[in-house]
């Protein structure tokens, strides 16, 4: 196990290194400048613009500039945004804790639906609880999420008025930052109508972002478990007169778990994707709009950093899932590499 | 759907009753459009941002009329301009309180030490703070503020002389510009001592209407009223802001009341706000105009016929209806109707393919030619939909023989090449900083705006250039306007344009809001509303 652990970390330096020149070389491929779209409709004049250039140091030969942003790096500055002229660390953790929130919630809608949903279409393969989960699954899997996102809004919080429209919490509770998660902090200040305020604010928004993950989940979980319920041992499990639920709940899920687990690491990347459109729409103020927005400005240094940092925590994901695998399949974690 | 909407409104209503010590307080919550870039005005040009900074928390020497370009005294109670034109003297309003917050105690009022430090922070590049925030003052730079200015020079605590280059009538309009907002130089003292000049971006002090409290990225901007304001203390107590980058969204937020005020509607959704029994919709004429701009370098568009026949193969009036939804005007001027030198009943181009077809016969292309057209990818006010205006314009073209290809970039990379010249015929337009003709004329079709790309048509002709250009040292109101009227017909003759529209701003506001008034630059004030 402790081979396998240091195996894995061991591969993230040469990771981490060719983010780093992804995510630089990606934002200078985009045609246009910082300077010139900073001038917009008002034009620079080329002295103006090149004098500007040199200010911001893109004059520079591009691998001298790689240089500046891996020095930089290595002391654990990652720039400073061309727009706000605060630092990229700060702006993307004052808004990270948003995204991170609706990504969790999301997450965890789309488990505690998706991974019973498809068990039982599984186990009642064929039938019409079956078909329609898996009708439900495409439809989910199909639908653009900022029509979904709209649509939800007119219905709950237009028409029924269940919900309010958009943004984390209404305007006139005022929380103090502690942790950035709106649920946690309103109840460590003993604000509970703030917290419900909270609450009502995640559930259009999670249920946006949960569906597609939902949807692919539960058609994972669905062939796994067939797969698995297909095999010798459950016949054996079930010839020996175990409960149908210690069946397909212990024995079962257990090994259909692994295709799961590797679908539900890679819905995190996508999350963080979706949570772009999401949190237009729902106005939710965290680090996917800021990141597209940077785009848009060219703000080279938001770019740069906005994408290491997500990539960074998608490379996270995917390795604790890695290291999940470990855990429960010990068929990996005893492999001679 | 009716009894939850009474609760929540009850609710919300309950909710707020804490807030009041004694009197109801007011709140006014207003669902922008997007995030402010920062609280210091002068590092931005956006008017999302100068909603945020400039509107509510500081003043300026001189001061827009709220409603019109016309301009009044603000920090500076009145000037005596100099017969050359060239010396601005301005006396100072006495009594003016700086705010105070929690991160700064002010130990005296305006004075003219804020003034030179707003001022020769932007321009000197020597001055301590100038790189402070990154040494690029937008739109200081934008109005050639460098190089007009000769000298600032404080004669005393309340009064500050400005020494110009060259005389310029646009001077005092443009110091009711944003970027001229006055600062405080006491802060600043304060801030470089504690080696902490950013946060005059993050937490600002003005002398305004409102006193910033706290902003959640991304989401809510808080104020609250500036008990102190020198010119009245504003009727809302608390102003919030609510940041909604979505159009739809923030309908639906306006007519569920979660604001009162909202930005920028989406054109698809006017007439269902005009049913709302609950919100009303102001328009007002935008300060606009929309144009496509054939750039005179690249055959052949270099023949005056050809642009011409061009113009009179374009039914506007369809593009009007279609993509306006009848919400503008057709535009025949450069500037529109509001602006000095406008020419009432200017001969235009009106609708006639048939004499399009004789002109292009004339110029020597009667088999017709092929061309691009350049259409934007975002919505603009003077063009909600670019690229469907470029299809209808296609088809009016292809009637004289003219075949036509749509071309469209991300708008940063539209920009950008439009600028170096790279299309034959591109959409685009401009709404006017100050009112002031000048900052239409001379920067979108002045020589100079060939160079620094705000010229799309890259048109230079010496007599209009001579004309805008003297125009610009003249003060006498009719005498420029005499200038404008010529230069202008010289522009109509010579058609490096099709002037396309000026569009009609809207601005969905619940009824419960009172005294707002919109302001033609495309402003979002607050100072003087009230709510019931």
């Amino acid at each position: 196990m402790f081979r396998f652990v240091l195996h894995r970390l061991a591969l993230i330096v040469p990771t981490v290194f060719g983010l780093t020149v992804v995510a630089f070389g990606l934002v200078r491929l985009i045609p246009g400048d910082p300077v010139r779209v900073m001038a917009g409709i008002h034009g620079v004049s080329p002295e103006r613009h090149a004098e500007l250039m040199h200010q911001y140091g893109f004059d520079l030969p591009l691998w001298q500039q790689y240089l500046g942003f891996l020095n930089g790096l290595l002391h654990g500055d990652l720039g400073t945004s061309l727009i706000t002229r605060s630092s990229v660390l700060s702006d993307f953790f004052s808004r990270f804790p948003a995204t991170v929130e609706l990504s969790l919630v999301a997450l965890l809608l789309a488990l505690f639906i998706g991974l019973p949903a498809g068990m039982i279409a599984a186990v009642k393969r064929g039938s019409l609880f079956d078909h329609a989960v898996m009708g439900a699954a495409l439809t989910g899997y199909s639908m653009p999420i900022f029509w979904w996102g709209l649509l939800l809004i007119v219905f709950f919080s237009g028409y029924l008025g269940w919900t309010p429209v958009s943004g984390r919490m209404d305007a006139w509770f005022f929380i103090q930052p502690i942790t950035g998660f709106m649920l946690m902090d309103t109840l460590l200040q003993g604000e509970t109508d703030a917290f419900w305020s909270a609450v009502r604010h995640l559930v259009l928004p999670a249920v946006a972002l949960a569906t597609i993950p939902l949807a692919v989940i539960a058609r994972q979980t669905r062939s796994a478990m067939l797969e698995v319920l297909g095999q010798d041992y459950v016949r054996t499990a079930r010839a020996k007169g175990l409960a149908p639920w210690r069946v397909v709940g212990l024995h079962a899920l257990r090994n259909a778990l692994v295709p799961v687990i590797t679908v539900t690491g890679l819905q995190v990347g996508l999350l963080f994707a979706g949570a772009i459109l999401t949190e237009t729409i729902f106005s939710w103020p965290g680090v996917g709009k800021w990141l597209v927005e940077a785009v848009y400005r060219r703000d080279y240094p938001s770019v740069q950093g906005g994408v290491l940092l997500v990539a960074l925590m998608v490379m996270l994901v995917n390795l604790s899932v890695d290291l999940m695998y470990g855990l429960i399949d010990p068929r990996i974690r005893h492999r001679r590499s | 759907m009716r009894k939850s909407r009474i609760l929540g409104a009850a609710l919300v209503a309950a909710l707020f009753l804490p807030l009041a010590a004694g009197a109801a307080s007011k709140h006014l919550v207003f669902c922008s459009e997007g995030s402010p870039s920062g609280f210091n005005p002068q590092f931005y040009d956006d008017g999302t941002t100068f909603d945020a900074s400039s509107r509510p928390l500081y003043n300026r020497l001189v001061e827009f009329k709220l409603g019109t370009t016309d301009f009044e005294p603000g920090l500076a109670e009145s000037w005596d301009i100099s017969d050359d034109g060239l010396t601005y003297t301005f006396h100072l309003r006495k009594g003016v309180k700086w705010q105070t917050t929690p991160w700064f105690k002010p130990t005296r009022e305006f004075n003219a030490d804020d003034v030179l430090y707003s001022f020769n922070r932007q321009w000197k590049k020597d001055h301590p703070w100038h790189q402070v925030g990154g040494g690029n003052y937008q739109y200081f730079a934008g109005m050639g503020f460098p190089k007009l200015l000769k000298a600032i020079e404080k004669l005393d605590d309340h009064t500050v002389r400005f020494e110009l280059n060259a005389p310029n009538s646009a001077f005092l309009p443009d110091l009711a510009m944003d970027f001229a907002s006055i600062l405080s130089a006491e802060y600043a003292e304060q801030l470089m001592e504690a080696g902490t000049p950013e946060q005059m971006n993050h937490n600002p002090v003005g002398t305004g209407p409102f006193v910033f409290v706290n902003y959640q990225k991304d989401a809510i901007i808080r104020y609250k009223a500036n008990p102190d304001y020198f010119v009245e203390r504003p009727k809302i107590d608390n102003l919030v802001f609510a940041i909604t980058p979505d159009a739809s969204v923030r309908l639906q937020k306006t007519k569920a009341g979660e604001c009162q005020v909202m930005s920028f509607p989406n054109p698809a959704d006017l007439d269902t706000i005009k049913k709302d029994a609950d919100i009303e919709l102001m328009e007002q004429a935008g300060l606009n105009v929309g144009y496509l701009a054939m750039n005179v370098e690249r055959e052949p568009f270099d023949n005056v016929k050809v642009r011409q026949a061009l113009a009179l193969a374009v039914d506007r009036k369809t593009i009007i209806d279609v993509i306006f939804n009848g919400y503008a005007e057709i535009a025949s001027n450069p500037i529109p109707p509001s602006v000095l030198g406008y020419v009432k009943d200017l001969q235009d181009y009106d609708y006639d393919p048939e004499r399009a077809r004789e002109l292009l016969a004339e110029a020597g292309y009667a088999d017709g030619f092929e061309t691009d057209l350049w259409a934007m990818p975002v919505a603009r006010p003077y063009n909600p939909n670019a690229r469907r205006m470029a299809q209808l314009i296609l088809s009016d073209w292809e009637k004289i023989g003219v075949k036509t290809k749509i071309v469209s970039f991300e708008w940063g990379e539209y920009l950008k090449r439009v600028a170096a010249g790279e299309h034959q015929t591109a959409f685009l337009g401009w709404t006017g900083d100050n009112g002031d003709p000048d900052n239409f004329l001379y920067t979108l079709l002045g020589c100079d705006g060939v160079a620094s790309g705000t010229n799309l048509a890259r048109w230079c002709n010496d007599a209009f250039n001579e004309l805008v250009t003297k125009a610009q040292r003249v003060s006498d109101r009719d005498e420029r306007a005499e200038l404008y009227h010529e230069a202008i017909r010289i522009f109509k003759e010579e058609a490096p344009w099709i002037t396309l529209d000026h569009s009609t701003v809207f601005l969905p506001v619940r009824k419960s809001v009172k005294n707002y008034v919109m302001d033609p630059m495309g402003g979002h004030y607050f100072h003087a509303v009230d709510v019931d």
